[in-house]
């Protein structure tokens, strides 16, 4: 009853047809159930869902005042649906484009080949933020940069998958993909049983497999200690961190807890030094270890990259992994993958300018009212101007900063993302209406490419707008692969 | 080949007190290194958040009890003038240790001045509400370590208390609102029982909460000491009588105390009860036991093998309970002994520390300088 009157608009919609007539078949499922659903069954679903979320701690700290409020990440019931076929091309997409980017990463801090053959100006990579060069030459355990990997696609008018950005650092979000899981399946059990999705509960011990799999060579055959490195409670993904520690049995330790002692690292516990072999860090690089990187760093640890460099301590990501998920680099993506596999890309970028080349520059600085242009290092959707949407002050700002420091944006036409049925409460109480989404799937690179089912699938929740970063009044869904196509 | 030119990404100027050079010159000596990979360590900062989130949650149950039990004893005694209000409170106040606070915030002590503040002062770090958001924090830091259980309870806890939802059933029914925290902690204390491993987490949440639990059966007794005075030793009337009862049901003792002695409630009985029942989960006694245990359990050492001075101390005294008499307590002083007992507790609690909790500081410029020294290679 519910969807009766929903409106798909002009956008490509993840559930109905064009038009908005007919159910896209593997839907059908999720359609039929919510057409059961009234508002007041809604209602309680809900409540019962944010109360867990609430109860669990599965929140973020908003210091807007002195007591610190928590808030959870607002999720949808509604889940986001990927046949079986349509998922195996984005990963098969996913995996081509992880290996590309760990083959180029191990070039440019190697023989820079795709520099010389002037695939990419070298000036790109050698002035970028992230480019480490004092890694230079500096083997990674099984040549392995991008241990998790976390790549933001997005759907077009058309409902073609496109790749918006690679996050190549810290990727976060996996443990609301495991949160969104567990909250659905108690919110529609029978819904759940009965779709046969495939399920997502393997990321944690995945993700362990490829930490002891990238331990340091010297250690042998030793189980090696692995251990989380977060930045502290007061980070706004510390639950994450938290969560998956506890998901994987490994200690979470913040630079507090670690000393280097003769390039070793240790963690200071109650019966001594123990070492560590393995850290996952959820840390930037710039903070790692304040001897080398930002010395007024109080989250690192003195001597960690000593100790890295030694070959004593494996970390993941590697250091300097970043340049390859700068805004100004993935341009040069579909390149990158052409130069090392061969292969057309399968995920294609969004065609992107680049303000540093004198022609797009040009283009960009005349359209900027029309065009959506990002800086070229900045995440959780800052340092962004959304053109068609923006006041003449803030175009204005971009300008000068484009003209300034062209190096550091490009611009891309705004795509009308995908939109999925989302409830949103009214003055009626509430009704489903088309909200965009993007996804993020989860990439874990060990011993092979595992891409877990589904991602996390995140939603706009403010009508009308594209900007889907839970900083940015953005919520999230559970994704579902199914076993088959409908 | 593309040529690169490296250039030093952080300059260290030397910070102004760098002349004080012995000071900073000399990387700090750390704690011994043992080549563990069995998975079974703990980080101190672990250990140490376990046994605070421990000793909090005890604390705030204690508290609660305490102000539950006076409150309604004072119904009985409803007669009370000011001074005589001030005579019950103030022990009740200082027992704490809170008295200097309070009276910056408050003019008197009464019933609603001290149970307020007892119960939801900011500013009193052992107030229920402190005591409980403090655990609760401790917790946070070690949400990977505990049951999901465990943080639920305290994270409700928390949450109840946040509401206003909270102050409200405290004004409309004080006994209602501190069972309600009683609850959480015994929930909290059986989950723990029921869901979290047997490993070392588990001693120092042990050891928080029988540390705890004896220092403040210590200070429920020192309320009424004076009544035991050798010289006013058989003094008592309906009051005292009545109090003395109070201080029973403020250790939960009551009930066991009834069925140990079916005669009257006698002051000499109740400290004897509290002090030395060895089957009583709260008597001094029976906390002392169990923190022996566990303190002989994390160190792995033999009986007469101690880590340190204080774990001897307390050993010592934990001994001594065998053989001294409620009768020598008395006539030596009840309020001397619950003092030593009391400091020996304490020094217990830095032995805890200083083990297994603390680490030498790292000095950050004195470390940029070891790291350095050592990165430099020497052809």
């Amino acid at each position: 009853m519910l969807l009766n009157n929903y409106q798909t608009d002009d956008f490509f919609d993840e559930m109905f047809t064009e038009g908005g007539n007919g159910v896209r078949p593997h839907y059908q499922r999720v359609a039929d159930r919510l057409q059961l659903l009234d508002i007041a069954e809604h209602r309680r679903k809900q409540t019962a869902v944010d109360l867990a979320f609430m109860r669990g701690g599965v929140t973020f700290t908003v210091y807007d005042d002195d007591q610190g409020t928590e808030r959870i990440f607002p999720f949808d019931l509604v889940p986001r649906v990927i046949p079986d076929t349509e998922w195996q091309r984005i990963e098969k997409g996913l995996i081509q484009r992880i290996t590309a980017l760990n083959l180029f990463l191990h070039d440019i801090y190697h023989d820079q080949k795709i520099l010389k053959d002037r695939i990419i100006p070298p000036h790109y990579i050698l002035g970028a933020k992230h480019f480490r060069r004092e890694f230079m030459g500096f083997n990674v355990p099984k040549d392995i940069y991008v241990h998790i990997c976390g790549t933001d696609l997005i759907r077009d008018r058309e409902g073609n998958y496109l790749v918006l950005e690679d996050n190549l650092r810290c990727p976060s979000g996996a443990s609301y993909m495991l949160e969104n899981r567990a909250a659905l399946k108690r919110a529609f059990p029978d819904l759940y049983r009965s779709a046969r999705v495939q399920p997502v509960d393997n990321y944690a011990a995945d993700l362990r497999k490829v930490l002891q799999y990238v331990s340091p060579p010297s250690l042998g055959s030793g189980q090696p200690n692995v251990v989380l490195m977060t930045p502290g409670v007061f980070n706004s993904a510390y639950f994450e961190h938290s969560f998956l520690a506890r998901q994987m049995g490994i200690p979470i330790v913040e630079g507090r807890d670690l000393v280097v002692r003769d390039a070793r690292v240790y963690m200071r516990t109650t019966s001594g030094l123990v070492p560590v072999d393995v850290i996952y860090r959820r840390i930037d690089d710039d903070f790692l270890d304040p001897t080398v990187f930002r010395s007024d760093s109080l989250l690192g640890v003195p001597g960690l990259v000593h100790a890295y460099r030694s070959g004593n301590v494996s970390l993941a990501n590697s250091i300097g992994t970043g340049v390859a998920d700068d805004k100004v680099v993935y341009y040069f993506v579909p390149k990158i993958i052409k130069y090392y596999l061969g292969e057309d890309p399968i995920l294609p970028n969004v065609d992107t300018y680049l303000a540093s080349e004198p022609e797009d520059r040009v283009f960009i600085l005349g359209n900027l009212e029309k065009l959506v242009v990002k800086s070229a290092n900045e995440a959780g959707g800052y340092g962004m101007l959304m053109g068609p949407w923006a006041s003449k002050e803030e175009i204005e700002s971009f300008r000068v900063q484009v003209r300034a420091n062209p190096r550091n944006f490009i611009a891309q036409h705004p795509i009308s993302l995908s939109r999925h049925p989302t409830w949103c409460n009214t003055d009626l109480g509430g009704g489903f209406e088309g909200r965009h989404v993007d996804l993020r799937p989860y990439i874990l690179y060990g011993e092979k490419i595992t891409v877990t089912p589904g991602g996390l699938t995140r939603v706009a929740l403010r009508k009308g707008s594209l900007v889907v970063n839970s900083s940015q009044g953005g919520g999230s869904k559970d994704t579902w692969v199914l076993h088959g196509d409908s | 080949m593309v040529i690169l030119k490296f250039t030093a990404t952080s300059p260290h100027p030397l910070p102004a007190s760098f002349s004080r050079m012995s000071e900073l010159i000399i990387p700090s000596v750390q704690k011994p290194i043992s080549n563990r990979r069995d998975s079974l360590f703990m980080l101190s900062r672990v250990a140490n958040s376990l046994y605070w989130m421990s000793r909090y949650i005890e604390r705030s149950e204690n508290v609660a009890r305490l102000l539950d039990v006076n409150l309604q004893l004072m119904l009985d005694f409803a007669d009370f003038d000011e001074a005589q209000l001030e005579k019950h409170w103030l022990p009740i106040l200082c027992s704490s240790g809170d008295e200097k606070t309070f009276f910056k915030l408050y003019e008197k002590a009464d019933s609603e001045s001290v149970t307020e503040f007892l119960t939801f002062s900011e500013e009193n770090p052992n107030s229920i509400l402190s005591c409980l958001f403090a655990a609760r924090e401790n917790a946070r830091q070690v949400r990977d370590q505990i049951s999901l259980e465990m943080f639920e309870t305290l994270n409700e806890c928390y949450l109840f208390l946040k509401s206003s939802n909270a102050r409200e059933i405290w004004q409309t029914g004080a006994h209602d609102f501190y069972e309600q925290i009683k609850k959480y902690s015994h929930l909290f204390q059986g989950l723990t029982g029921s869901t979290f491993t047997r490993n070392e987490g588990y001693e120092f949440i042990n050891l928080g909460k029988f540390l705890e639990r004896a220092d403040k059966t210590t200070r429920i007794l020192d309320l009424k000491y004076h009544i035991l005075l050798p010289s006013v030793a058989d003094v008592g009337g309906a009051v005292d009588a009545a109090q003395w009862q109070a201080i029973l049901r403020s250790a939960s003792a009551l009930e066991a105390y009834r069925r140990f002695h079916v005669e009257d409630i006698l002051p000499k009985k109740v400290a004897e009860f509290l002090i030395f029942s060895p089957t009583f989960p709260r008597s001094l006694l029976s906390c002392m036991q169990h923190l022996d245990e566990d303190l002989h359990r994390l160190s792995g050492n033999e009986r007469r093998e101690y880590k340190s001075a204080e774990e001897r101390a307390f050993c010592k005294l934990l001994s001594d309970m065998n053989f001294i008499t409620i009768d020598e307590i008395l006539k030596n002083g009840l309020h001397q002994f619950l003092q030593l007992v009391q400091t020996t507790l304490d020094r217990l609690d830095d032995h805890i520390y200083q083990e297994y909790m603390y680490h030498p500081p790292v000095d950050t410029q004195s470390e940029i300088l070891l790291h350095q020294q050592q990165m430099q290679q020497q052809q």
